[in-house]
């Protein structure tokens, strides 16, 4: 008996889910947390509640109001499916969205953090060197936060690979599509195939766990810099 | 008039403290399957006007139930939604006394459809037929008997237990699906579109079975409302929540 390939299909897909949305987030998260930085708006704290909004909310109320959003009759489902032809609930699509939500707080505080820890003057000495703006962040900001990205990513990454409430809601068990690991996992467990599920879990212990000492053993060789 | 308000507050004190502790006379956790939970209350309710006992009910798939009880689980009674895991409780001496409670019916339910039937479960012209996942859930067994034959997987989306198979049709996620005629009953018939109750022929009988759990061997209550199940007034209110009994009634 070779090992049964199938049976990593949903950890793969989690691993693909999660590759996914950190990247969508970095994308996102970055321009955010840095308007977070340096804004003085007094929109700043009604912004930042809602992006704290998926630490605090049990997934089920997120998993509850995604299944209304997503439905074909609704705007948002009902203009995807006119862009891709599929739905949005039921879907790996679908599943990016939600985690995207779901995980933002885990990309935006952590570099939210590092944009901050950055001192104003050295950003004034870039501009008198007549840096734009976006080779200021590019060349000044980025390096100076590196931990930062470094941290907001893998927790980002972690916390996507972690999710299961959400998922099991709007998901549906479709193999290839929306049954990550998490949830294969508790169907084994549920139907009593405890080795199954101590193979998939244990892999994912294992492989949480190399992920994470990575990051602080690169923490330890970069520290924070004064800027 | 001060220190009389002090007393007040002292005694509202107490009797919330108080209060919680003097628990009726016994207590009983009946685990049920999800597509019995609305006729399981409907008993509770039944059973606590002729009784001092406080029944206390924990739902979810058979299947979830079943891991639950073998792990040790504080129930007294199993309401499964099939034969199969009573009888291994029995099996593996986790459980006695098994009987036939309940005759489920299964249902095709189209969230745009008046008259729904299974020739429209192959025309292309709807996306999803949700299901209760058919290794957790009976119903999602008997619903996979149904279609077994219609080639569906792409159309095929699974809920983990019948009650959130149903969420994924009433909030339109998927057109069709199959569950429980008492869940439409539950809901007074209140749903959009319509639905079909399944010929008996076209799939495995879903036979729920009660078992007395290790914990109500020696629990006078959980017994006492064991035998209940058992009565006439039970079996009318199981009646009328959607089921049949298995005496053809």
């Amino acid at each position: 008996m070779g090992p049964n390939l199938t049976d990593f299909g949903p950890l793969w897909l989690s691993i693909k889910l999660a590759l996914i949305v950190t990247l969508i987030l970095l994308a996102l998260g970055t321009p955010l947390a840095w308007w977070l930085s340096q804004t003085r708006s007094r929109l700043k704290p009604v912004i930042e509640a809602m992006t704290a909004l998926p630490l605090v909310l049990p997934p089920t109320v997120l998993g509850f109001y995604f299944l209304i959003l997503f439905n074909p009759q609704s705007f948002l489902g009902k203009s995807w499916i006119k862009i891709t032809g599929e739905t949005l609930s039921f879907s790996f699509s679908g599943l990016v969205i939600a985690s995207v939500i779901y995980s933002l707080p885990f990309m935006v505080q952590p570099l939210q953090t590092a944009f901050e820890s950055i001192k104003r003057e050295t950003l004034d000495a870039a501009s008198i060197l007549r840096a734009g703006p976006i080779d200021r962040f590019m060349s000044v900001v980025a390096p100076l936060s590196l931990r930062g990205f470094v941290t907001a990513c893998v927790l980002s990454f972690a916390h996507t690979l972690g999710e299961f409430g959400i998922v099991l809601m709007v998901g549906g068990n479709i193999p290839g599509q929306t049954k990550l690991v998490s949830i294969a996992i508790y169907e084994h467990v549920e139907t009593l195939q405890y080795a199954q599920a101590h193979k998939l879990s244990l892999t994912l212990i294992c492989f949480a766990f190399a992920a994470l000492l990575c990051v602080y053993i690169f923490n330890r060789r970069h520290p924070v810099k004064i800027g | 008039m001060a220190v009389s308000l002090k007393y007040i507050w002292v005694i509202c004190a107490a009797s919330l403290i108080f209060g919680c502790q003097s628990k009726p006379e016994s207590t009983v956790t009946v685990a049920v399957a999800t597509n019995f939970y609305t006729a399981a209350l409907e008993l509770e309710k039944q059973f606590e006007t002729q009784s001092a006992v406080d029944i206390s009910i924990a739902s979810g798939s058979t299947g979830q139930l079943y891991a639950q009880i073998k792990n040790g689980a504080p129930h007294d009674i199993f309401l499964a939604a099939d034969q199969t895991r009573p009888k291994k409780l029995i099996e593996d001496g986790f459980a006695q006394d098994r009987f036939t409670y309940a005759l489920g019916q299964l249902v095709l339910w189209g969230a745009t459809q008046e008259t729904p039937n299974l020739a429209m479960l192959t025309k292309s012209d709807y996306r999803h037929l949700a299901i209760a996942n058919p290794k957790l859930a009976p119903y999602g067994l008997a619903a996979q008997d149904v279609i077994s034959d219609l080639n569906l997987s792409d159309k095929i989306v699974m809920g983990e237990n019948i009650g959130q198979t149903f969420s994924l049709i009433e909030t339109g996620n998927a057109e069709f699906g199959f569950i429980s005629l008492s869940q439409i009953i539950t809901k007074d018939n209140q749903i959009s579109g319509g639905h079909w109750i399944i010929p008996d022929e076209l799939y495995t009988p879903i036979t729920q079975d009660a078992v007395l759990l290790k914990r109500g061997f020696d629990n006078p209550a959980a017994k006492a409302f064991y035998e209940f199940l058992k009565s006439e007034t039970a079996r009318d209110i199981i009646k009328e929540a959607g089921y049949k009994l298995p005496d053809g009634t």
